[in-house]
């Protein structure tokens, strides 16, 4: 080919990648290194400005008991969330995608969490939770049990959280679930059902590996919002009391915003998206290749 | 041991009546179509006899035994989807195997009966794929040896070969004529093509709007249809069916017909035509050439026929010819569509 052509086109095609590389940068890549070079640098302060210090600030975030705290409490999160939503999630969309009357009522009844606003959601729940005049404690009282305060123990903040979590996210990962259901042909449990398999043999060999791409999909969306909740603890506990419903994201909030220490929360961000990262390649490499891509 | 009886089946969504009042017998060991067109409600009565479908009234019996409302596993009965119902994320012998481990048989067997039918559809080598790395020939394959593996002695076919091209359809085809006959399955095939209707058969039931239409072998079928629209329906090209009070050379229909019949209707199949002197003036509009034969397509006023003559002919479009056939080659049926004679009403003239 023409050299003056070949260039023009290398020139073309760069051109076509410009705006979205533009932004990737901006918005991504810069941020992600430039982070990764706070953590490197002490905190500033007018007397002594900010300076090179090495792994520092990762050797004093490995002698900081909270950030253990919320490391640990975000496992328990992660835990207590990921399995429990996705098993409701499908039996949720196993539910509604049989015909029934007033299915699409019913989908919607599931749907809705996911439609309110976070901090709406949150504060649906602070009245469930909170102490004597909450709805959970006002039905509990008629049974004689005296009140709790449900965000206010730290044994009792964390599942609680979760519970809400559970509940918003459900319905959520229905969707995907019940749009996955709806390309499965129903022959498929026909052939089945000539055989004398039960729903639950059709389930467990048929219908769960046909939807483990939507499992794989939904799974690395659960573990990465485990990650990143920030927005309910904001109206619901501020990772109170005594950091027993402190994560991971809203400690790196914290001491970005309100001790000040943006090269602390760097530190913090970098092994975040370690973490993130590392999960996403396990899920990616290790259930990948079990999966039957349709 | 009697095969399959139906007993005035019928099934209503509704308003919709999709099979209506259906009763024939498919004796043991014989293959029966199901023929019409599409949405007659062929595969709503087949799906019945599986047990897929409830009923909504009428009887079904396979084996002697009232069948009605029995569980689909317990009938006895496999079955060949038309989207063949492979499951695509198991393999062949998997796909194979998924009944027989439904229903705990052992290993040893299982494995017997998979050989066994892997060598007769001829899958030995392809057991490890996936259907989507199948062909679509090899696909059918899978799900007819899933029913020889069931080993059960009734097995309902729903269009299994409508997503094959031509000449695999019609090689298909004939593996299942073979393995219906080599296990002695009594079978219920369901289709809309009538070749595949006329080759495979013992007997046809023709169904229209969910109702019987007509019963028989394919030789009564095509031979002394009682309907025009089993005149129609079987036959490549269909059978010619003129209106008669629309025609005014009497003389040139040749045959015996009823005076003072208004709507009254003759049949005559394009292969008894043959080209003549004198006899019934017609426009040639277009000439099919097929190789072996030559279907002339013909206009008689605002009436269309087809003509089927052996081998070329000189003929071009546009021409007017005279065309004849044997007073015995003709069916009369009468306004309301009814067969009202022919053929079976002389047999003398035709032996
Ligand atoms: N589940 C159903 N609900 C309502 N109508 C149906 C249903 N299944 C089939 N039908 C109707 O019944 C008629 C027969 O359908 P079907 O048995 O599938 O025809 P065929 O197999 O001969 O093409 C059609 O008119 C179809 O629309
Ligand atoms: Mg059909």
């Amino acid at each position: 080919m023409h050299p003056s052509r070949n260039l023009m086109r290398h020139v073309h095609g760069w051109l076509l990648l410009t705006p979205a590389a533009i932004l990737l940068v901006a918005f991504t890549h810069y941020p992600t290194i430039k982070t990764i070079i706070d953590s490197l640098f002490s905190k500033g302060t007018v007397i002594r400005p900010s300076r090179f210090v090495g792994l520092a600030n990762y050797e004093s975030m490995y002698a900081d008991p909270i950030f253990w705290k919320v490391l640990y409490n975000n496992l328990w999160f992660a835990l207590g969330t990921i399995p429990t939503s996705i098993i409701l999630a499908i039996s949720m969309a196993l539910l509604v995608n049989r015909a029934m009357p007033g299915r699409s009522f019913v989908r919607m009844a599931y749907f809705t969490p996911t439609i309110l606003p976070m901090i709406a959601v949150a504060n649906i729940w602070l009245f469930f939770y909170s102490p004597d005049i909450g709805l959970i404690d006002q039905i509990s009282s008629w049974f004689g049990i005296s009140g709790h305060n449900w965000l206010g123990d730290p044994k009792t903040v964390l599942p609680a959280i979760i519970i809400m979590t559970v509940w918003k996210e459900a319905g959520f990962f229905m969707i995907f679930y019940l749009a996955a259901l709806q390309h499965v042909p129903p022959e498929l449990r026909e052939a089945a059902r000539l055989e004398g398999a039960s729903r639950w043999y059709f389930f467990r060999r048929v219908l769960f590996p046909l939807l483990m791409p939507t499992t794989l999909f939904v799974l690395i969306n659960a573990v990465l919002n485990s990650f990143k909740l920030v927005d309910h603890l904001f109206v619901l506990t501020k990772g109170g009391p005594d950091n027993a419903s402190n994560l991971l994201l809203y400690y790196i909030f914290e001491s970005a915003f309100s001790y000040f220490d943006t090269n602390y929360a760097a530190t913090l961000t970098v092994v975040l998206l370690a973490l993130l990262a590392i999960m996403a390649l396990v899920q990616f490499f290790l259930l990948d290749r079990r999966i039957h891509y349709r | 041991m009697t095969g399959i009886e139906i007993r005035n089946l019928a099934k209503h969504w509704g308003d919709i009546r999709a099979v209506d009042d259906v009763s024939f017998d498919v004796p043991q060991g014989s293959l029966t179509v199901l023929l019409g067109p599409s949405g007659c409600g062929k595969s709503t009565l087949l799906r019945m006899i599986a047990g897929l479908e409830d009923v909504s009234s009428g009887q079904v019996h396979i084996n002697g035994q009232d069948v009605t409302h029995k569980d689909a596993a317990k009938r006895g009965v496999s079955m060949v989807f038309q989207s063949y119902a492979l499951f695509p994320h198991l393999n062949v012998r998997e796909n194979i195997l998924f009944g027989l481990k439904v229903r705990k048989v052992e290993q040893a067997v299982r494995d017997k009966r998979l050989q066994e039918a892997a060598r007769m559809v001829g899958l030995e080598e392809l057991l490890d794929r996936k259907p989507a790395n199948l062909s679509g020939g090899q696909r059918q394959r899978v799900a007819l040896a899933r029913t020889i593996v069931a080993d059960q002695p009734v097995c309902l076919m729903d269009e299994p070969l409508s997503n094959l091209d031509a000449k695999l359809r019609a090689e298909m085809r004939d593996e299942i004529h073979i393995l219906q006959r080599k296990l002695k399955l009594t079978m219920v095939y369901v289709t809309h093509d009538q070749t595949e209707a006329m080759s495979l058969a013992d007997q046809v039931v023709l169904l229209k709007d969910g109702r019987v239409e007509q019963i028989g072998k394919p030789s009564e079928l095509y031979e002394t249809p009682s309907t025009t629209f089993s005149a129609r329906f079987l036959g490549m090209p269909p059978m010619n069916v003129l209106r008669i009070d629309q025609i005014k050379d009497r003389g040139a229909l040749n045959g015996a017909i009823p005076s003072g019949s208004p709507g009254w209707q003759l049949g005559v199949r394009p292969e008894n035509i043959s080209i003549a002197d004198k006899g019934l003036s017609v426009k040639i509009s277009a000439v099919d050439y097929m190789g072996a034969e030559t279907v002339l397509r013909l206009r008689h006023g605002k009436q269309n026929l087809m003509a089927r003559i052996d081998g070329r002919t000189n003929a071009v479009p546009g021409e007017t010819l005279h065309i004849t056939w044997n007073a015995d080659d003709i069916h009369l049926f009468d306004e309301e569509g009814i067969r009202r004679g022919g053929i079976d009403a002389k047999p003398s003239a035709s032996a």
